[in-house]
């Protein structure tokens, strides 16, 4: 019997020494996937004329990136400039001004709308923004626009990263150690100066990653970007025009893929390229966060 | 009675920081507002307890429980399946191995990784694996797919709570002579409420979540019988219904996403009672 307690102890934890070894080798089995459906593609056209090219037709072969990275860029931009000033300020309200009644009643309504499902975040956008971004604002500054636009993909995104922002932040500020701010207000400075001279000042790099981070979170964004953001494969010239971020490239051609020679293959490299992206930027965000609560730890 | 500049300021920033909480606030009801006020009047018993009929495209009679059924189907088997492999991993990084080890801190940081992967690239992934493994757009694939999905959604919200474990009740188990494997399996009792939590916020991720199971799970008007047969998901049967021309049709996509934000409500009051009740038990 007692054998027996022994080798089941044992056998339990080789198989979860197997566990967590797998687990650390998942991304780079994703990347590594992604890459080899990715080059017959890249041995053909060269990564560089893909990724500089702007002109997109799959029949005769041309697998141009450029307004697909192009779009996925403005999008995000819009969205982080939208998102960021209302969540640091609420942030900032939360953490420093809020009474507990008011942060009890907030926190389950910045989870909730974290919760929301993508798609409902689309419906929301087609139902709102687009036909107020056709009818009511772009009539002032362009002719025509359809609504299904850049800024109706910045302004559905930036809703989408506002729970993470908050979430990030409030747990950034949190992370500043009570001495200096009690120092700071102890000296007479009002609370908002000790947030704007102490706390902002402490946690800068802090917001840069949080920032980074959702900024990656909007990159990746598919099913509410593919139906706010009029998918074509143009150049935004302005933030009434449609654009074709990425995601929604790969999502909107997935039918039709496997008829073409390397269409398949290019799609994947939209994959992979966001995949690569993404890894790197959330790899830098996370590690300088990790850095910075271990600086206020000691 | 005068002001200083600087209460002035503080005056200031306090009302914009005011204005700006009530303006996320707005947008959730507003949000749930417009799914509410268009999906409502088209939602009905029908909807919920059909399937498809032969003209339901063209705004005929039938329901989405095809899609109903697929989700539920695809989120169970996708939350066993990365349960398994999260629970033990947890468990791993916090009780077997030293506090900030760099092989835990490894682990932490690539599911931090994993977390921010964008739901397409699982999907793409899960397809080319598909296709390597010779298999079709099915409701196995969608759950692979999902599962690796929510996989870092599970692990990181259950290791949380896991790592604020305090130290002297594995010390206790261990100095009553159990193995250590019997000591997980108390501790796990303890940690209930947290794997509930992390399980319903995963499940919630899970089911509408459309990107990932756009390539893998394939889209029927059927219930599916068997893992090997394509499986239709909420999420895509909203999206699918809205990009109809026909008014009935689109209709039904907005009480569709009525269904599936009553069912992300339900979700969300389960797992904050669960996480009340867990903070009254902290030791």
């Amino acid at each position: 019997m007692k054998q027996f307690r022994i080798i089941i102890n044992k056998f339990v934890r080789q198989t979860m020494l197997g566990i967590a070894v797998l687990s650390l080798l998942l991304l780079v089995v994703i990347g590594l996937t992604l890459l080899v459906k990715a080059l017959p593609v890249i041995k053909e056209h060269s990564l560089w004329a893909l990724l500089t090219d702007s002109s997109w037709k799959p029949f005769k072969g041309d697998f141009g990136f450029l307004p697909f990275v192009l779009s996925t860029l403005h999008v995000s931009i819009i969205a982080i400039i939208i998102a960021l000033p209302v969540s640091l300020l609420t942030a900032i309200y939360l953490n420093t001004f809020a009474s507990k009644t008011i942060r009890h009643f907030f926190e389950p309504a910045i989870d909730l709308l974290s919760g929301i499902p993508p798609v409902i975040y689309g419906v929301w956008g087609t139902l709102t923004i687009v036909p107020f971004i056709a009818d009511t604002l772009a009539p002032h500054f362009v002719d025509y626009s359809s609504g299904y636009s850049v800024l109706a993909g910045g302004i559905t995104l930036s809703v989408m990263i506002i729970p993470l922002l908050i979430s990030v932040l409030i747990e950034l500020f949190r992370s500043v150690p009570d001495e200096i701010i009690h120092a700071s207000l102890s000296l007479g400075a009002t609370k908002w100066q000790t947030v704007k001279k102490v706390i902002l000042r402490k946690s800068f790099p802090g917001i840069i990653a949080a920032v980074v981070l959702a900024v990656s979170r909007a990159f990746g964004e598919t099913i509410a970007v593919l139906m706010v953001c009029g998918n074509m494969a143009i150049i935004p010239k302005s933030i009434f025009d449609a654009c074709y971020p990425l995601p929604a490239l790969i999502a909107n051609n997935y039918g039709e893929m496997l008829s073409m020679p390397n269409y398949e293959s290019a799609l994947m490299l939209g994959a992979l390229l966001l995949f690569m992206i993404i890894v790197f930027f959330n790899g830098i965000s996370r590690l300088t966060l990790y850095h910075i609560e271990k600086r206020f730890q000691m | 009675m005068r002001l200083d500049l600087k209460k002035k300021e503080e005056r200031f920033f306090i009302v914009l920081m005011i204005i700006s909480a009530l303006l996320i606030m707005s947008f959730l009801g507003f949000i749930l507002g417009t799914i509410l006020y268009k999906g409502l009047p088209a939602l009905n018993l029908d909807m919920i307890t059909k399937l498809p009929g032969g003209g339901f495209y063209l705004g005929k009679e039938g329901g989405v429980l095809n899609a109903i059924a697929g989700s539920l189907m695809i989120t169970v088997g996708s939350v066993i399946i990365s349960a398994v492999f999260s629970v033990p991993l947890v468990m791993y990084i916090n009780f077997y191995l030293r506090k900030g080890s760099f092989f835990s801190n490894a682990i932490r940081f690539s599911f931090d990784i994993l977390f921010g992967v964008p739901s397409i690239v699982y999907g793409a992934f899960g397809f080319a694996l598909m296709v390597y493994l010779g298999l079709k757009a099915s409701l196995l694939g969608g759950i692979i797919s999902v599962s690796l999905l929510i996989m870092p959604v599970m692990m990181r919200s259950f290791d949380e709570v896991a790592k604020l474990l305090p130290h002297n009740l594995p010390e206790a188990l261990l100095s009553l002579g159990s193995t250590k494997y019997e000591m997980i399996k108390v501790l796990l009792r303890q940690l209930m409420p947290a794997l509930i939590t992390a399980v319903l916020l995963s499940v919630g991720r899970g089911i509408g979540d459309a990107a990932t199971v756009l390539f893998t799970s394939g889209y029927t008007d059927n219930i599916p019988t068997a893992l090997g047969q394509p499986a239709a998901t909420l999420p895509l049967s909203i999206f699918f219904q809205l990009g109809s021309p026909v008014e009935e049709v689109q209709n039904r996509a907005y009480a569709s996403a009525v269904i599936l934000t009553v069912i992300i409500l339900v979700l969300s009051f389960i797992s904050r009672y669960f996480s009340a009740k867990y903070s009254k038990n902290k030791i």
